[in-house]
């Protein structure tokens, strides 16, 4: 009877792990307390004890294979026992649900005897899959894994009309994989602005959001909340589930620290009326235009703060992509004006007036709210001072703006009257660290206070 | 419109076309004495007298080839195999005659020959006379495959039957021959073959059957949608061969999700081509792999309880809708 050596649980956080090295190889022995193999946790690396003895008749994982707890990676045989069939690659039932590896993945030896097992090492595993489409970011959909996507045919290709990086999109179908459903609350879930911001509460009962799409079928839905006395319970509307889940999962997977500056906009507010003299009304500057244009110059010299985190690796995007929060009846939405490091500022501003247009008749275009690498809050209209927001994921920062307020300064030992504006970089901490924040911001300030580099 | 049973339907059409076509004339065993086994042809010996309504010795492929040699002889015979178990006696005619004259004779005899037969499971008839071939016949060039499923499809494709040019198996599920349906009397009512009818509209998933098979599908949408709020789209083949897969391309690029119902074997069946193309006209559209309901890998159980277990249920099309989401 073959003894199974599983993927060890080391910490209780360890949900996978990685086969760095077999350190006994087929055919050998194998004692209780030797050393089988070193296994990579996102930890340490470790060293894999056997707590059988015999002798090692099939590895079931290559080397560089990354494999859920739980999961049998060699196996153990009797002298002169034959080891049959497929190895159990099934992960076991009380493995935390995860995609599964496929059935295609060659198997080693099926039914070698110990005599033969030294002649027939376990081919090298297949770590990518050429197939899986690419994101847009350049990044394949199971990243790190070495697992194939699970994905159906339909959402596969809506997925790529979307444009939508698989990376982050949860499966929810038999065995995880990515259904229809899935990538449309994917495309759903990016049109929701991660803004901690106050929002004009839906009147009840609340209209169908812009975003709303025919309903993926499901299983019947949760029985609703019976309302106590006192109180009433207003069903969420899609967006309100979109801004809830994703919200809470930046809040939770996203470690934020926080900076704030307060910046001098004196001169970038002579320089916009100065810009606005001679504009039509679709070429008016904004000051949110300003920040946009200051921006995307800083996240050009600090790539990290557009960039996100994944397990394999810090994945910078070549494009500049940057959400504006806008507050809507139902919700917020935050579409991007794409290709910031590109446009003039003028373009800036006709496009951005043209997006919040467009946001609020619920006609954006799917790049438009899934391809933001950045975004921008902004409350100054509310006189806030300072809005502190929450990380829009994947994304690695968010600048929340103020109001611009009339404050006392001293300058050459005077006291004088400046305009300032509070602003508030929240990063992902796994992503940067506290000092590249302060350059970031600092670059922006730098910008908005000498403005006419923002028309260069 | 009258309301008549499918075996009234059917008796209907072979009324018209006799009345029609002088050439038209029904050959079988016990069709004419005795009123046929399922009562098809009850009364028309009297109507039409013995030339034309022609009771046979029990020998399927003689009475075959005599079909076939009529039709080409300019004939438009209708052969009355009793059941479709008993066909087998008559494949060699079928397959090797039948199917392939129109080619072996570079296109000079025509056979326009229709083979009715009862055809499903069901009943209790044990291993040997219980088959579902429509797939089977319907894997032949030079066939045309027709399995209504209810009294009016029933009339207007064997009318049709006997205007086409060249052979036609036409299957009737034998459980169905009782059911009743209204059915237009117009003598020129006559349907199309390769025309699907979708029963049932639905956006959640697709589910294909033909003959017997589209009563099952009909009730697992009810219960699909009683039980799991899903809303399923019901087709009905009405004929395998000329197959009208648009129809059920087009559903599936709407509910993305197809199942296929049929009480033959699986393995090497018609449920398995339907999914072949699903699968190669509409990749991109799936969001699952294509279904098959089928019948269990077994000959027939006699026992009523193996029976039931093994043909597919209602159940099985639920699970199966299930499996998939």
């Amino acid at each position: 009877m073959a003894i199974d050596v599983t993927m060890p649980q080391m910490g209780a956080d360890m949900t996978e792990g990685t086969l760095v090295r077999w350190v006994k190889q087929v055919g050998e022995q194998v004692d209780r307390g030797d050393i089988i193999a070193e296994i990579e946790t996102d930890k340490a690396t470790v060293e894999l004890e056997a707590y059988d003895s015999g002798i090692l008749a099939k590895q079931c994982v290559a080397e560089g294979e990354t494999v859920p707890v739980g999961e049998v990676i060699a196996q153990l045989a009797a002298e002169g026992e034959t080891i049959q069939g497929e190895p159990d690659r099934k992960p076991p039932a009380e493995t935390p649900a995860r995609r599964t590896l496929d059935a295609d993945t060659p198997n080693p030896a099926a039914a070698a005897t110990l005599d033969q097992a030294e002649t027939a090492p376990p081919p090298p595993k297949e770590v990518e899959d050429a197939h899986v489409p690419i994101g847009p970011n350049g990044a394949e959909a199971a990243p790190g894994t070495g697992e194939r996507l699970r994905i159906s045919p339909v959402a596969r290709r809506l997925a790529t009309e979307a444009n939508l990086d698989l990376a982050g999109v949860r499966g929810t179908g038999p065995d995880g994989r990515i259904l229809r459903r899935d990538i449309e609350q994917a495309v759903r879930d990016k049109t929701a602005a991660p803004v901690a911001a106050p929002v004009p509460p839906p009147p009840p009962p609340a209209p169908a959001p812009a975003a709303a799409q025919p309903a993926a079928p499901t299983r019947p839905a949760p029985a609703p909340v019976a309302a106590q006395a006192g109180t009433r319970v207003e069903e969420l509307s899609r967006m309100r589930q979109a801004i809830a889940r994703r919200m809470l999962a930046s809040k939770q997977q996203q470690p934020h620290y926080y900076l704030t500056l307060d910046i001098d906009m004196t001169a970038a507010l002579a320089f916009r009326e100065q810009l606005n003299a001679s504009a039509t009304a679709e070429q008016r500057v904004s000051i949110n235009d300003l920040i946009v244009k200051a921006c995307a110059i800083a996240l050009e010299r600090h790539p990290k703060f557009n960039a996100e985190f994944t397990d394999s690796g810090l994945r910078y995007h070549e494009d500049i992509n940057i959400d504006i929060g806008i507050a809507l009846d139902e919700g917020l939405i935050a579409p991007a004006v794409l290709h910031c490091n590109r446009k003039g500022l003028g373009r800036i501003a006709v496009e951005s007036k043209d997006l919040v247009a467009r946001a609020k008749e619920g006609k954006l275009r799917a790049e438009e709210y899934s391809d933001g690498t950045f975004t921008i809050t902004n409350l100054g209209n509310f006189g806030v001072e300072t809005l502190i927001g929450i990380i829009n994921p994947p994304q690695a920062a968010i600048l929340g703006v103020g109001s611009v307020m009339a404050q006392p300064a001293v300058r050459d030992n005077q006291v004088v009257i400046r305009q300032v504006m509070k602003i508030a970089l929240s990063a992902d901490h796994r992503v940067s660290d506290g000092a590249e924040g302060a350059r970031f911001i600092k670059e922006i300030q730098g910008l908005l206070e000498n403005p006419a580099s923002l028309a260069l | 419109m009258p309301e008549l049973r499918m075996r009234e339907a059917l008796r209907e059409a072979l009324r018209e076309e006799m009345l029609r076509d002088d050439r038209v004339f029904l050959m079988g065993e016990d069709i004419g004495a005795y009123g046929g086994s399922y009562t098809v042809t009850r009364g028309l010996l009297d109507e039409f007298g013995p030339e034309r309504v022609i009771d046979t010795p029990i020998a399927e492929s003689g009475v075959v080839g005599a079909g076939i040699g009529a039709a080409i002889n300019g004939l438009r015979p209708m052969v009355e195999i009793m059941t479709i178990n008993f066909s087998f006696v008559a494949f060699d005619q079928i397959i090797n005659n039948a199917s392939k004259f129109l080619y072996m004779s570079g296109g000079q005899f025509n056979v326009p020959l229709v083979l009715r037969m009862a055809a499903g499971g069901g009943s209790q008839l044990g291993a040997t006379h219980s088959h579902s071939l429509e797939g089977l016949y319907a894997h032949f060039p030079g066939l045309k495959v027709v399995c209504p499923s209810n009294p009016a499809d029933a009339k207007g494709l064997l009318k049709r039957a006997f205007r086409d040019e060249n052979p036609v198996i036409f299957i009737e599920h034998s459980a169905l021959y009782s059911l009743k349906g209204e059915v237009p009397d117009d003598a020129d009512y006559v349907l199309e073959f390769g025309k699907a009818r979708v029963l049932r509209e639905g956006t959640d998933v697709t589910i294909v059957g033909y003959g017997g098979s589209v009563h099952q599908a009909l009730r697992s949408a009810a219960m699909l949608e009683d039980q799991e709020q899903l809303s399923a789209e019901v087709i009905d083949l009405r004929t395998l061969r000329p197959l009208d897969i648009d129809t059920v391309i087009q559903s599936v690029k709407k509910t993305n999700r197809c199942v296929v119902v049929e009480d033959d074997w699986q393995f090497g069946g018609f449920a398995g081509e339907i999914s072949a193309q699903v699968m190669e006209r509409a990749f991109d559209w799936l969001d699952a792999p294509v279904a098959r309901v089928s019948g269990k890998d077994v000959p027939m159980p006699y026992n009523r309880n193996l029976e039931f277990a093994a043909l597919p249920s209602e159940e099985d099309v639920v699970e199966a809708v299930l499996a998939m989401l």
